[in-house]
């Protein structure tokens, strides 16, 4: 691994050095734990372990609730009931499983927008953050089809809606949708192929984690400055950095207890407080619930999905200029993945000389403002398509497009950034030079 | 994070169509549980007049199939005898021999239904249309208030019994007919006109432990028995979840004492290099 | 100086240890009900006691039940069979000596008294599973000691199911067995 210098393992006994001759795995592990690692990392570089924690949290779960779950349209809901009634543990199991989901979505978008603000995506980190988009893309299909099994009624027609995206491609939508679900509606086939992709995918989610810690361990991590570590001699690299274990893993840990116990607290006094009501009755192709909202971490992007209707100009225009092809439903679509595109094209639309954030005074507002969005469009997702909603989601959703197209690639031209410091160093120890005192609070951390 | 409040979009939906009856909006009083709260737990014999409740009038009409007559007896809900729970079972009168769900409760040879015991559940009833009321209490959300601001929901839980007693308590008595059958007013359903007749009458039933059996009184006793047969172990929950908490934060403190100690040597800043 | 240093190590010590114990339970007790969870779940249990109604049954006759998966045969025996079964006291010259009734301790001799759910011994309460390889047994007096008779391998079973001739082992095994009321047993 190039990169930061620093020491490797070296096998000292005689059994060390002939497993290491033959499989380097004591040194992969003692060279990925001991990584140098910028220490002047503040608490917002906790949500990697985090997102490893919940991870490992659904794999669990999931693979013990999977021993007593039905995929059959008879019997999908009865079988978790009979998980929340009889098994053993299982109702905390289920809980902790479905609130999971959501724990796992709010530290990815703190993740995200952590990356957004400390310009971690710019180069050279460009791959980490196309592999964590791509995480994104799969924890999102995996929560989704995971949302179908419980066989409720904001399962079922949840499905149909989404599902329906794809009938509006052009042309072909019809037929990706029907090869979706394999039928002409949600049913068997639909449950069963979504339990085994809801149980596969993960999977594939793991190995991506792997290719994105291994991407950003070849290139380092990035930090609060945005300045690189010194690479010069390993002599230089030890003033900016720490090991990984223990300082930051134990840093990490104590934010991941922190997060566990408000987790649990949400798990055990009020574990359906971000689910839906209606997901308690059994599905029924018959009765439509009255109000059909995703869960919240889809919210935003719902709500990008529902602005573009036919009266917004730029809709018209699309559908003048594509001889009707691009009709106001498809326009919605392409809208709403179009929103992760332009998210995931950051490293390449932003053209400021300066990486983080924290000295671009310009930039600060316009990211702020971004943050504001985001949690907007999530609130006009989870309200009705009418009244005064449609126009604020529409707004919402130019902001979000303005962004990232128009504002990151102008405010590298216009915008003079502060200077950074020289290193990681003397950032650090401007904030941790005065406090000599042991036994003293540490101050409130950095940024 | 963005609660979505079905109940109170309905209540604008409402307000803005002018749909709604005179009296305003369909109203879901926050009516007082024991079970509400981080520590709050099941009144037993509150759960046990609850039970009477839905076997002499409710069962006539609603089912409950995924309960099981053997957590009659579970502690922390009803936690009847377990003689009690079998004569009870014994009992139990099934008026619907076509649902499926009852199929295992029939005997194949005299199609008559089987002497039930503890191990089966409660029948399944479709015979009037009327739904399963086994979820019923997470099935529905209620008080969503302060201002529909959802903080209610925070500690108290998402409504479902509240709003099972609203709306038994809510008929006004007036009557409406639409495409041969009879609507009933009620101020607490959604649309204001409910299919159910008013099912509760006072001293419609005679409680066992003196309890006087006003409309009100039985409508939060079936309602809270309803948050019982929906979340059977939500003592053992709540337990969990406490446990969870100390044992975590305990960990934070030590995790946060160990963290200070490992990095102070590093944080003297340049004075220790 | 040195010695507040040290006092200082072993504070730091404490907190490690403890933090690492403290780690190691709540992982203990995050791991335990993924354990847990595959033991048998409450419907199961629910059905490892049941009552059977044995109103139907007459003397000369059996009924099976199924059990836990398992058959259960209950015979309410004649007299004639009760003077057959009770007219063995040498049980040290049979093939299994011991009773195998688990209402009683596991020393308890293979008699006929030890074997049937009441003193007269009218019922007969055992599990209809060879003790070979698990086969099920024939009854009505069957095989050459008018018992049970297993086909499978020729285990032939007397009127107090012991085991009297064949490759079986013991004899037929007597679960937890009583009388609710008079017409009415519950197993388990």
């Amino acid at each position: 691994m190039s990169g930061i210098p620093h020491d490797h393992y070296e096998p000292k006994s005689g059994g060390a050095k002939w497993l290491e001759s033959r499989l380097p795995v004591i040194g992969l592990i003692h060279d990925t734990l001991k990584i140098p690692t910028p220490k002047n990392l503040n608490w917002m570089w906790i949500w990697g372990i985090v997102l490893t924690f919940c991870l490992v949290l659904q794999i669990a779960t999931g693979v013990v609730l999977v021993m007593h779950y039905t995929p059959h349209v008879d019997m999908a809901f009865a079988s978790v009931e009979h998980i929340m009634r009889d098994v053993n543990g299982g109702q905390m199991i289920r809980y902790f499983h479905m609130n999971g989901a959501s724990l796992f979505f709010v530290a990815v978008y703190l993740h995200i927008f952590r990356s957004l603000y400390y310009g971690s995506y710019k180069a050279p980190r460009e791959v980490t953050w196309i592999i964590g988009m791509l995480i994104y893309l799969l924890m999102m299909g995996t929560a989704f089809m995971g949302y179908v099994l419980p066989w409720g009624q904001m399962s079922f027609h949840g499905t149909a809606v989404i599902t329906g995206l794809f009938g509006a491609i052009p042309f072909v939508g019809e037929a990706i949708q029907t090869w979706l679900l394999g039928a002409s509606s949600v049913g068997q086939p639909a449950l069963n192929r979504f339990f085994s992709l809801h149980y596969l995918l993960p999977f594939i989610m793991a190995g991506l984690v792997i290719v994105h810690i291994w991407a950003f361990h070849s290139t380092g991590n990035n930090n609060p400055t945005g300045v690189e570590v010194r690479r010069t001699s390993k002599a230089e690299a030890e003033k900016d950095t720490l090991p990984f274990w223990p300082y930051f893993v134990i840093k990490d840990l104590f934010a991941l207890a922190i997060i566990l116990a408000v987790f649990v607290a949400v798990v055990g006094f009020m574990p359906n407080y971000l689910g839906h009501p209606d997901n308690y009755v059994e599905a029924n192709p018959l009765v439509t619930p009255s109000h059909i909202v995703p869960e919240w971490y889809f919210l935003p992007f719902y709500a990008i999905l529902r602005s573009f209707t036919a009266d917004v100009w730029v809709v018209m225009f699309a559908e003048w200029i594509s001889f009707g092809i691009i009709d106001a439903k498809f326009f919605g679509v392409l809208a709403m993945f179009g929103a992760i595109v332009v998210m995931a094209l950051a490293p390449w639309l932003d053209t400021s000389s300066v990486r983080s954030g924290r000295y671009r005074p310009m930039f600060k507002w316009w990211f702020a403002l971004l943050v504001v969005d985001f949690i907007v469009l999530m609130w006009a997702g989870a309200m009705p398509a009418e009244g005064i909603y449609p126009i604020i989601a529409l707004i919402g959703s130019a902001y979000w497009f303005a962004y990232f197209l128009v504002i990151l690639p102008l405010l590298g031209v216009i915008e003079k950034p502060e200077t950074p410091p020289q290193t990681i160093e003397e950032d650090f120890n401007a904030h941790h030079a005065a406090e000599d005192t042991p036994g003293r609070p540490v101050a409130s951390p950095a940024e | 994070m963005i609660r979505t409040l079905t109940l109170s979009a309905a209540v604008a939906l409402g307000l803005a169509t002018g749909a709604s009856a005179a009296g305003g909006e369909a109203q879901v009083t926050d009516y007082a549980f024991s079970f509400e709260g981080p520590f709050g737990s099941f009144d037993q014999f509150q759960l046990q007049r609850g039970l009477q409740v839905y076997t002499e009038v409710c069962s006539a009409c609603h089912g409950m199939k995924y309960v099981n007559f053997r957590n009659l007896s579970d502690e922390g809900g009803p936690d009847l005898p377990e003689d009690q729970v079998r004569a009870y079972a014994e009992q139990f009168f099934m008026s619907d021999f076509q649902a499926p769900e009852n199929q295992d409760l029939i005997d194949p040879e005299t199609g008559d239904q089987k002497t039930l015991t503890p191990a089966d559940h409660f029948p399944a009833n479709n015979t009037q249309g009327a739904p399963d009321l086994s979820l019923m209490a997470k099935a529905r959300a209620g008080f969503s208030g302060p201002y529909g601001t959802g903080i209610s929901q925070l500690i108290n839980g998402m409504g479902g019994p509240e709003y099972i007693a609203s709306l038994l308590t809510s008929y006004t008595g007036e009557t409406k007919d639409e495409a041969g059958t009879v609507l009933y007013e009620n101020k607490a359903y959604p649309g204001g006109y409910i299919n159910m007749a008013p099912p509760l009458y006072p001293d419609g039933v005679v409680y066992e432990d003196g309890t006087e059996a006003t409309v009100e009184q039985q409508a939060k006793d079936v309602a809270a028995f309803l948050m019982w047969t929906a979340e059977p172990k939500m003592m053992a929950r709540k337990q969990a979840g406490l446990t969870g908490v100390i044992f975590l934060t305990v960990l934070a403190v030590l995790l946060y004492m160990t963290n200070k100690r490992i990095w102070a040597p590093h944080k003297k800043g340049t004075r220790e290099t | 100086m040195s010695n507040a240093e040290d006092h200082e190590g072993t504070r730091r010590d404490f907190i490690y240890y403890a933090t690492a114990g403290a780690g190691a339970v709540v992982t203990g007790a995050a791991v335990w009900p993924l354990v847990n969870q595959m033991n048998p779940s409450a419907d199961v249990l629910a059905l490892a006691s049941i009552r059977v109604d044995v109103s139907t049954v007459t003397a000369g006759s059996q009924m099976t039940v199924l059990w836990q998966g398992k058959p259960v045969i209950v015979r309410r025996r004649t007299e004639e069979e009760i003077a057959r079964a009770r007219s063995i006291d040498d049980v040290e010259s049979l093939p299994d000596p011991m009773a195998r009734n688990e209402n009683l301790s596991t020393e308890v001799a293979a008699l006929d008294e030890n074997r049937t759910l009441d003193e007269a011994g009218e019922w007969l309460v055992q599990m209809g599973v060879c003790t070979h390889l698990g086969c099920v047994p024939l009854g009505n007096n069957a095989g050459d000691f008018e018992g049970w008779f297993c086909p499978c391998h020729g285990s032939h079973y007397d009127a107090s199911g012991r085991i009297r001739k064949g490759p079986a082992p013991e004899n037929l095994p007597i679960p937890v067995a009583s009388f609710v009321d008079d017409v009415t047993i519950q197993l388990g």
